[in-house]
């Protein structure tokens, strides 16, 4: 199985990112606080997730993203509210680390009105549309085509305007980047040089079974291909992420075209909560590899090099995670109270009002 | 009186869709081919608007479905030439997934407005890839207009409601040369959604012709009236919203029911306007409905196996006859 770090020693690319400046970049004191609030925030909330799920008190299934926090934070650090992200199955971490609010989340995830979506779309499609989050997404490689919209639009609207340019960024997975609609988008957002980057966590697993036996040749390569700037990364490592996305992400918005990045990480928990009733017994990976995992963990080392540096003290971090744990138990309790969702809605919102225009149109038939 | 122009069908989507990309700068087309416009449907745009309003894409239709999410998630009004209706499902997933759901699972935050169009239907020799009639499934997702016009005034007006409206809209445009002439009004025309239209008024029997059925239907009115058999034609023009009142008010005025389908029999549109009417209009029938559809087969090539499987006037006129006359044969 090839789902080891021993897989992050590639050979580099001409072509492919990583120059003298930007390899020295580094957060600022005040970026790598927020680093580790957005990762810690993550792995809070879906460690309550976690829990909850196995104690029977979620109504639908939730697919976690604990082990990966460093991606959707190192990546999102970069955008505003303005710009636009589609997400995964897997995208609590999306959802939060863009700017979407803690409390409406888990409101969607127990099904309340109040919940973000106010209980129609569940977790695996949160979204907020205000923040540019275009939405978790349950159908596997559905943002590429979503995301690459949203970067034509962009763009078209960067001409208009003659403004500094928005930028579209899709998350998604080594099990997605085996979909067709990677191919197509590649080939339409080079050519259109469309503000697109492309964000591949590869966890190492589609669903139940091991990229290695599903995924032929490297998929940072499919990028190279159509000579879309690459940059593969440990993605357990929040600065590199950080470090490439802010190439990528300036690229896109100076006009620069798409980037395509690959960050390698683990997704540490099933494919989603609850997986051993489906597997029956069945088993698709080894306790040791996730235990080597463990050791990588993002947070953990990010901490690490945090009090090393001297940029923080444990004392300073305690209080981000203190504060981060009442958070989440605010958002927890704010959920558990809402109202129970509207049932009406399923009635009544699959269509908008039509425009009163057409409604009072006297055109007549014959 | 209003002026008129004769215009065909085709053109008259054309002149609908230019005259919604003057009044909406954020009205964008694209799709396989639609610079030099080989369906006929675009002439002239792209010479007229350039390269940021309509282009050609890859062939893509994976994408070129899924990109109408983003786009409208960023403002823009996306209208998507698929050409043939049979391409649909190689885009599916963004349909059936994406933009029939997506206001509902985002709690309706977000809008869809979305115009796609493909030509439908078989009779050009175009064979079975090229030639499917594909609205029921579309009608099955819930979340999607569907509009069949079968008049030049209809194609505008409705595919200027279509970019106006706020969801996603499939316009289905009778396949191949040009489409009927027909006469279109001058200036703003809108047809709104969900509003049938009397094409021929009777008292016999009512048939209902969804989109090119139109023709034929007529047609056979004008037969069953050489023979004394009065029949009324209802054109739905939209699928969804559909029509019932309009429906149930013809049949409540005739007690007889012939619907007009080119889809295939399963499912069909003409499958769905049959259970409404037996399930809401039951007392006002004198006689069964009675469907008039492509049968469940592939649409063969050769000109002749093509216009047997096809409803034709002759099959509609046979079963409207039947129905109006089949009281008379029972015994007073």
């Amino acid at each position: 199985m090839t789902t080891g770090l021993d897989a992050m020693a590639g050979e580099s690319h001409p072509g492919d990112q990583g120059g003298q400046s930007a390899r020295g970049a580094t957060p600022s004191a005040v970026e790598a606080f927020r680093l580790y609030e957005t990762m810690v925030l993550i792995r809070r909330v879906e460690e309550r997730l976690r829990d909850d799920s196995a104690a029977g008190k979620l109504p639908g299934a939730v697919h976690l993203y604990i082990g990966e926090e460093a991606v959707a934070a190192g990546v999102c650090a970069h955008l505003r509210a303005t710009d636009y992200a589609t997400s995964t199955h897997r995208g609590h971490g999306h959802f939060l680390a863009k700017g979407g609010d803690v409390r409406a989340m888990m409101a969607e995830i127990w099904a309340k009105r109040e919940g973000i979506c106010r209980g129609m779309g569940g977790s695996m499609h949160v979204a907020d549309l205000s923040k540019g989050i275009l939405g978790a997404n349950g159908i596997v490689g559905a943002g590429l085509s979503i995301a690459t919209g949203a970067a034509f639009g962009a763009k078209l609207a960067s001409a208009d305007q003659h403004s500094e340019g928005t930028v579209s960024v899709c998350f998604f997975g080594d099990g997605a980047s085996n979909q067709g609609a990677l191919m197509e988008t590649l080939n339409l957002a080079a050519l259109w040089q469309l503000p697109l980057v492309y964000v591949c966590e590869n966890n190492g697993f589609s669903e139940f079974t091991p990229a290695a036996h599903v995924t032929a040749g490297r998929i940072a390569d499919r990028a190279r291909a159509f000579a879309v700037p690459v940059a593969e990364v440990d993605g357990n490592d929040v600065t590199a992420v950080w470090r490439a996305a802010g190439e990528a992400v300036s690229r896109a918005r100076a006009g620069g075209g798409p980037s395509f990045i690959e960050a390698r990480t683990y997704r540490i928990q099933g494919h989603f909560e609850a997986e051993s009733f489906v597997l029956s017994g069945g088993r698709y990976r080894e306790e040791a590899e996730i235990e080597q995992w463990r050791q990588a963990d993002p947070i953990a080392r990010f901490r690490a090099r945090l009090v090393e540096s001297g940029t923080a003290t444990a004392a300073d971090l305690d209080r981000i995670d203190a504060g981060i744990a009442d958070r989440v138990q605010d958002a927890v309790a704010y959920a558990e109270a809402g109202q129970p969702a509207d049932p009406a809605l399923a009635m009544t919102l699959m269509f908008a009002p039509e425009p009163n225009d057409l409604a009072n149109d006297p055109s007549k038939g014959a | 009186m209003t002026a008129m122009a004769r215009t065909r069908l085709l053109q008259a989507i054309r002149d609908g869709i230019v005259e919604e990309m003057d009044r909406d700068p954020k009205v964008i087309v694209y799709g396989e081919d639609v610079e030099l416009s080989i369906v006929g449907d675009l002439r002239g745009v792209y010479e007229r608007f350039g390269p940021d309003r309509i282009r050609n894409t890859p062939i893509s239709e994976t994408s070129l479905t899924g990109m109408t999410v983003g786009l409208a998630a960023a403002g823009y009004r996306p209208v998507v030439q698929m050409m043939f209706a049979n391409f649909m499902y190689t885009g599916m997933d963004a349909i059936g997934n994406q933009m029939s759901k997506l206001r509902l699972m985002t709690g309706g935050q977000l809008e869809l407005p979305i115009t796609i169009i493909a030509t439908c239907g078989g009779g050009s020799s175009n064979a079975a890839q090229h030639s499917d009639t594909s609205y029921p499934m579309i009608m099955n997702l819930g979340g999607i207009n569907v509009a069949v016009p079968a008049t030049s005034a209809d194609a505008k007006g409705l595919v200027k409601t279509a970019i106006r409206s706020p969801n996603p809209c499939f316009i289905f445009e009778p396949n191949g040369r040009g489409g009927e002439l027909g006469e279109v009004p001058d200036g703003e025309h809108l047809v709104p959604f969900g509003r049938a239209a009397i094409r021929r008024e009777g008292g016999d029997v009512t048939i209902v012709a969804i989109g090119r059925m139109l023709k034929p239907a007529l047609a056979a009115a004008a037969l069953l009236d050489d023979e004394g058999v009065s029949a009324e034609v209802l054109d739905p023009r939209t699928l969804v919203p559909l029509d019932e009142v309009a429906i149930l008010g013809s049949v409540g005025k005739t007690g007889r029911l012939v619907i007009v389908d080119e889809a295939r029999e399963c499912c069909s549109a003409a499958s769905q306007i049959a259970a409404v009417v037996a399930e809401r209009g039951f007392p006002l029938l004198k006689a069964p409905i009675r469907r008039i559809t492509t049968p469940n087969v592939a649409m063969p090539y050769a000109p002749n196996a093509e216009a047997q499987v096809i409803p034709g006037e002759l099959r509609i006129a046979a079963a409207a006859r039947e129905l109006a006359t089949r009281d008379a044969k029972v015994p007073a």
